[in-house]
């Protein structure tokens, strides 16, 4: 496997070699001496084409920590030709030499063009792409899950997952409902009927519209709240939702949804937050809350990812 | 160069072969064992199929003002080696076509190129903007004669507006062609809504959005008694609703590209910008459902939509590539591959959805009549059993936007006669412009 493009690319083996060799990553940063000499020698180019700190200084950290030199690119898209500007940036960073390219787009494929179109001969990271998917970060939830529910080792077969919200625009949930699929996991998508997309029946997951139903009837292991934006309701914007207050309502984890949890629920977000919409502010911080180490675990997860496809020991995989 | 032409032992609409006799642009005898004065140029055509020459009613062009993506004379070149003789140029160049001046430009462009015959669609309203109507009555007095009358690439949406240009263009006989896209439903749309769009996190364009326009039109025109025609019609649910439309006598006519007659969505799921079009590339299930309503004559035409763009406009991320494919080039050949050889059309058939039905649509004199003797010499002749693989880059039309590169297709184009005289002979321009 060359690519990380889709969570697709990754068969049951595959993704947990990856969740182990992140365990193993994650054994090294708790050591006093944090780098590892792996890629010393190697580039790895950060190109995000939309503003991002929170992934691009995660994958930075992980790049350095294995040694490799290390280009940030932002290259924010302006609002005309772009297209130009992926190949032309591609073409750029070829010449530079670069082994590896961490993409993030507004556009859905954009890294899917980047590996396949001849522009770049480095491995293709995606890291976020337009309403998408966003694999480094369903296999840094599914790290976490695996932490906490199967004591960081195998896969998560029989785990159960509500994933709440903006499914339609997530490129979150795409990649966690295929990866979470892929490790055995069943994953319920809980949305307003108007975020979620048309041909989401034929995802391997179920759906429901009422979260209070949802939690009832799964008795979810883990609970992943996505990120709503507010201007949704906005008819200019689609008109999702009639109201911020509605919303989180309906499909909001506050104080009365966080208690009715099991005893050993976790509450996941991929962050950002909007507090005080999709979540509140005793769900973000309550004990069960993995936010803040989602977060960490994203450098651990992101080394294995770029130790495995530059040392080109990644299995299985269609990329 | 001689005026005459024998072709001897052509299939006329695929049926027992038969000699034709092309004199002074016209056909002066269609029989066996004819033959002709000395020096006339004579044809072996045994196994070719002769059609009348075909028709688009729906091409575009680009010039003026988008000479970067194709030129009259390289878009009707590609006609001609398509089997065309005569295209509809679409009015959404640079300017518009929304004045007699612009389409007469075009016209005399597409006469000084003399591939085919040019006739400009005029824009419904002024500078495509769905506001105003254009003055379509100059253009139908024009020297263009204009009488097909479309905004393509934009819908006209407004239901006022809409039902104004059915009700004026009456007095010239003229048609709208609508490009049926409700515009609020497909804000930002990338691709066909459904499974695979769900999966690519690609914005999605409704069948409904289609579908909606459609039944609003054909029930104005029915309400006003005027003509409609249905660009590119790609859905399933389009075919089922122009089918009862035409059941309760409304004047409707449809047509389906080549294109939603053998492609799907499913070609989208590698992000390739040459899959992207509009209206977007849908199922399978709705490519059998035009398929059957191209068959059983509720869609009356093949259309190209021959949209050609230039490299980087292709050569980037699908969202912002532009939409569109070429396709005066391999739509016979695409029409056989889906139709013929499957079982659905035969010649007669092809020749009334690719020539007849289009010239009559457009009103367009002198094209898709009969192959026999009086009729004018616009014909075409294709080898049905040769196989060739597209090659983008060898063709005639400046894009290289097809998305059927690399594809096997059954059917060659081998000669093509605009009133007698040989735009393509041996499968390739005659270069002889200008009759």
């Amino acid at each position: 496997m060359r690519h990380l493009l889709s969570a697709a690319d990754l068969d049951a083996a595959a993704a947990v070699r990856v969740l182990d060799v992140a365990e193993e990553m994650a054994a090294t940063q708790r050591r006093e001496i944090k780098k590892l000499p792996t890629l010393r020698g190697r580039t790895v180019v950060n190109l995000f084409f939309e503003d991002s700190t929170r992934t691009r200084t995660s994958f930075e950290a992980a790049a350095k920590r294995l040694s490799a030199d290390v280009i940030n690119f932002s290259a924010k898209g302006s609002s005309v030709s772009k297209g130009e500007s992926l190949k032309d940036t591609a073409l750029t960073l070829e010449a530079m030499g670069a082994d590896a390219v961490v993409v993030r787009h507004g556009a859905s494929g954009a890294p899917h063009r980047l590996a396949h179109a001849g522009w770049t001969r480095g491995a293709v990271v995606n890291a976020g792409d337009g309403t998408h998917e966003h694999p480094t970060q369903a296999l840094l939830d599914a790290y976490t899950m695996r932490k906490h529910l199967r004591g960081g080792t195998g896969d998560l077969a029989g785990v159960r997952v509500v994933v709440v919200g903006d499914v339609l625009h997530s490129r979150v949930a795409r990649s966690n409902v295929l990866l979470l699929h892929t490790l055995g996991a069943h994953v319920t998508l809980v949305a307003p009927p108007t975020l979620l997309p048309v041909g989401v029946q034929a995802w391997p997951c179920a759906v429901s519209h009422h979260l209070d139903a949802a939690l009832a009837d799964v008795a979810p292991d883990a609970v992943m709240m996505l990120r709503v934006q507010a201007e949704r309701m906005d008819a200019a914007q689609g008109g999702f939702f009639p109201s911020a207050r509605e919303y989180s309502r309906r499909y909001g984890l506050g104080r009365e949804r966080l208690a009715a949890l099991g005893e050993r629920t976790i509450v996941m977000h991929p962050g950002p937050m909007n507090r005080g919409l999709e979540i509140s502010a005793d769900a973000a911080d309550s004990a069960r809350s993995t936010i803040v180490e989602q977060v960490g675990n994203g450098v651990a997860v992101r080394m294995a990812v770029l130790y495995l496809l530059l040392a080109g020991e990644l299995p299985g995989g269609h990329a | 160069m001689s005026t005459t032409t024998l072709i001897r032992g052509a299939r006329p609409l695929g049926g027992a072969p038969t000699d034709l006799l092309l004199r002074d642009g016209a056909i002066a005898a269609v029989g066996q064992g004819l033959s002709a004065e000395e020096g006339a140029d004579v044809v072996d055509a045994a196994g070719l199929v002769a059609l009348p020459g075909l028709v688009d009613l729906h091409t575009h062009l680009r010039e003026p003002g988008r000479e970067d993506a194709e030129t009259v004379e390289s878009g009707t070149r590609a006609a001609a080696l398509g089997g065309y003789t005569s295209v509809f140029a679409m009015a959404n160049t640079f300017p518009v076509a929304d004045t007699a001046g612009v389409v007469e430009q075009v016209q005399r462009l597409g006469e000084a190129a003399g591939h085919v015959d040019v006739r400009p669609v005029g824009a419904v309203t002024v500078g495509l903007r769905g506001e105003q109507l254009a003055e379509l009555g100059a253009m139908a007095d024009s020297a263009a004669r204009v009488r097909v009358f479309s905004d393509d690439g934009h819908c006209v949406s407004d239901a006022v507006l809409m039902r104004r240009a059915l009700e004026y263009v009456k007095a010239f006989d003229g048609v709208i062609a609508q490009h049926a896209q409700e515009p609020r439903l497909t804000e930002g749309a990338q691709m066909n809504e459904g499974t695979v769009s769900a999966v690519l996190g690609l914005r999605g364009w409704p069948s409904v959005a289609e579908e909606a326009v459609i039944a609003r039109d054909v029930l104005l025109a029915d309400h006003v008694g005027s003509r409609l025609h249905v660009c590119h019609l790609s859905t399933a649910g389009s075919v089922e609703i122009v089918r009862w439309a035409k059941a309760r006598g409304v004047r409707v006519t449809a047509e389906v590209t080549p294109h939603h007659l053998l492609l799907t969505d499913e070609l989208v799921r590698g992000y390739d910008p040459v899959y992207k079009v509009n209206p977007p590339l849908r199922t399978q299930a709705d490519v059998e459902a035009v398929r059957e309503g191209l068959a059983d004559g509720t869609i009356d035409v093949v259309a190209t939509d021959h949209a050609p763009h230039p490299l980087e406009a292709k050569d980037c991320e699908w969202a912002a590539a532009a939409m569109g494919m070429t396709g005066l080039e391999t739509a016979l050949s695409v029409v056989q591959h889906a139709m013929v050889d499957t079982g659905l059309l035969d010649w007669a058939q092809v020749a009334d959805r690719m020539s007849a039905a289009p010239a009559r649509i457009g009103r367009l004199d002198g094209h898709g009549r009969p192959l026999e003797a009086g009729s004018p010499a616009n014909l075409v002749l294709l080898d049905p059993a040769a196989r060739w693989e597209v090659d983008p880059a060898a063709m005639a039309t400046a894009g290289r936007n097809s998305p059927f590169r690399g594809m096997q297709l059954p059917g060659r184009v081998v000669a093509t006669y605009l009133r007698g005289r040989a735009t393509v002979a041996g499968s390739r321009l005659t270069g002889s412009a200008g009759a």
